[in-house]
């Protein structure tokens, strides 16, 4: 049984890309410029959608890991692997863009007193974590549930990482959201965040169903069918 | 090293039903009966660590070699050591952490010791309880030593009260750590490249301990004129005691076959 229709996950990644192009075609030559940063301020059409987007990746993972400890259907598995590594791409995005951001308007690349710089770090590395610790386990039936528990004790620890970065760096300007901004900037703001919600979407879809057929291959090439050195082909005992 | 070099209270149970279970931890995960299997796999890890005292001696000496190293690569300014010092020893307990919590799951390895354990009638949440306990117990014993040797190679200046608090914000500390940390290290002991492993999921996840660790041993040594120490202490104990709630929850489902 397929992970996700095909039809329907292609459907939202042409809709990812149409809205991407609208989305930045508006925000490139539509909207105005900021007043003090002048065109720089339009990394934030990607930028800030990147980032709403990535953490609504990690709550799918939680949720999918929830689902996947529950039911032990390895499709929620693959689903919440897809999400993580989907949530870990846009956050590698949001890294740079922050820092793309960062060096013309503040005169540096990184800085450890931006709340939202660190704490985007700290999500990379914290979900990175979950990925690593599947990749050094072979059985899929217990990858699935470390997978599943990682993922949860990793998302838990979401708040407490954002509160703890937050009291101890308490120098930030204040959260760009639609509401605080011009109306000519809302527009590319929300399309493109729409984008990237459906990109994110098809990205899963797709990246489930790879994990999906990877297993399946996985479970066709058994590792006892194929002989070790020093042992009698095909039958597992020594020679 | 097995269960049964180990022994205390749950020796010889490994090989009865549940309706024979006999000696100190009889009366299942009933009521009184967690807290029991609790103290007997607390106990049996003490016991282990009693006989053989290398995992205690070499954690505590890695902890004394991490702050010697850290000060080197600070400097011999004492301002600057003396700045540095409560994050020295929170990174000295964490560093120090990783060997002591791999360690306690190694040893469970050996023999097939963590099928055992598994095999026997008991609640598997008194398996992650009694092993986060000892942990706790085990990290709480470096705070002195390590205390010492800050005294020493930073001219760390704590009264009477000051002490008194760190040792307590240490407890807790060690408690904030142990939890997740006892939860991973019983996946990745037995995961190949457990040691690479085990600080690459931990040290992420326990970013909060760390820094209201060495915001709250700041504030204790050097004065706390807005009265934050409340605060980070509170949002220790929270961590804490997420922690120790899921993983609870989550390590019967850990350590299954």
């Amino acid at each position: 049984m397929p992970v996700a229709r095909p039809r329907l996950s292609t459907v939202s990644g042409l809709l990812g890309v149409v809205l991407l192009l609208a989305g930045s075609y508006l925000g490139l030559f539509v909207a105005p410029p900021e007043r003090h940063m002048g065109d720089v301020v339009r990394i934030v059409y990607v930028h800030v959608p990147s980032a709403w987007i990535s953490m609504l990746c990690y709550t799918f993972a939680f949720g999918f890991a929830i689902a996947s400890l529950w039911t032990r259907r390895p499709r929620w598995d693959h689903l919440t692997t897809a999400a993580v590594e989907v949530g870990i791409v846009l956050n590698v995005l949001l890294l740079v863009q922050g820092m793309l951001f960062a060096r013309p308007t503040w005169g540096i690349w990184w800085t450890w007193a931006d709340v939202r710089l660190v704490f985007s770090f700290l999500m990379f590395l914290l979900f990175a974590g979950v990925l690593a610790l599947r990749a050094f386990v072979d059985d899929p039936a217990r990858r699935g549930t470390w997978t599943a528990i990682a993922t949860i004790t990793a998302f838990v620890d979401v708040p407490l990482v954002y509160y703890c970065v937050r009291w101890w760096r308490s120098l930030h300007q204040m959260q760009s959201t639609p509401e605080t901004m011009d109306a000519a900037m809302k527009l590319p703001m929300r399309i493109n965040a729409f984008a990237v919600l459906f990109l994110a979407g098809w990205f899963i879809a797709r990246r489930a169903e790879l994990e999906r057929r990877r297993q399946e291959i996985d479970e066709v090439a058994e590792p006892a069918a194929i002989p070790r050195a020093g042992s009698i082909a095909g039958t597992g005992v020594e020679a | 090293m097995s269960l049964s070099q180990g022994g205390a209270g749950v020796e010889g149970r490994a090989h009865g039903g549940r309706g024979e279970a006999r000696g100190p931890v009889q009366g299942g995960s009933r009521g009184g009966g967690l807290v029991r299997e609790i103290g007997a796999v607390l106990a049996k890890d003490l016991l282990l660590e009693w006989r053989g005292r290398a995992r205690l001696l070499a954690t505590v000496l890695f902890g004394v070699v991490a702050l010697a190293l850290f000060s080197f690569a600070a400097g011999a300014d004492p301002a600057v050591l003396d700045r540095g010092a409560p994050g020295f020893l929170v990174l000295a307990l964490l560093l120090s952490s990783t060997l002591a919590l791999g360690e306690s799951f190694r040893v469970e390895q050996e023999d097939s010791a963590m099928e055992g354990l598994l095999l026997l009638p008991i609640d598997p949440h008194a398996l992650f309880y009694g092993k986060a306990l000892g942990n706790t117990l085990f990290l709480s014993l470096l705070g002195p030593v390590l205390a010492v040797a800050a005294v020493v190679f930073y001219a760390v200046d704590a009264g009477a009260m000051a002490l008194v608090k760190l040792v307590l914000l240490w407890v807790l500390a060690a408690a904030g750590l142990s939890a997740p940390g006892t939860l991973y290290a019983a996946m990745t002991s037995r995961a190949r490249s457990q040691d690479v492993l085990l600080p690459l999921v931990h040290y992420p996840l326990v970013i909060p301990v760390l820094l209201a660790s060495v915001k709250a041993i700041d504030l204790i040594l050097n004065g706390d004129p807005m009265g934050q120490l409340g605060s980070w202490t509170a949002l220790l104990a929270g961590f804490a005691l997420a922690y120790w709630s899921l993983g609870g929850v989550l390590f019967p489902l850990a350590v299954e076959e």
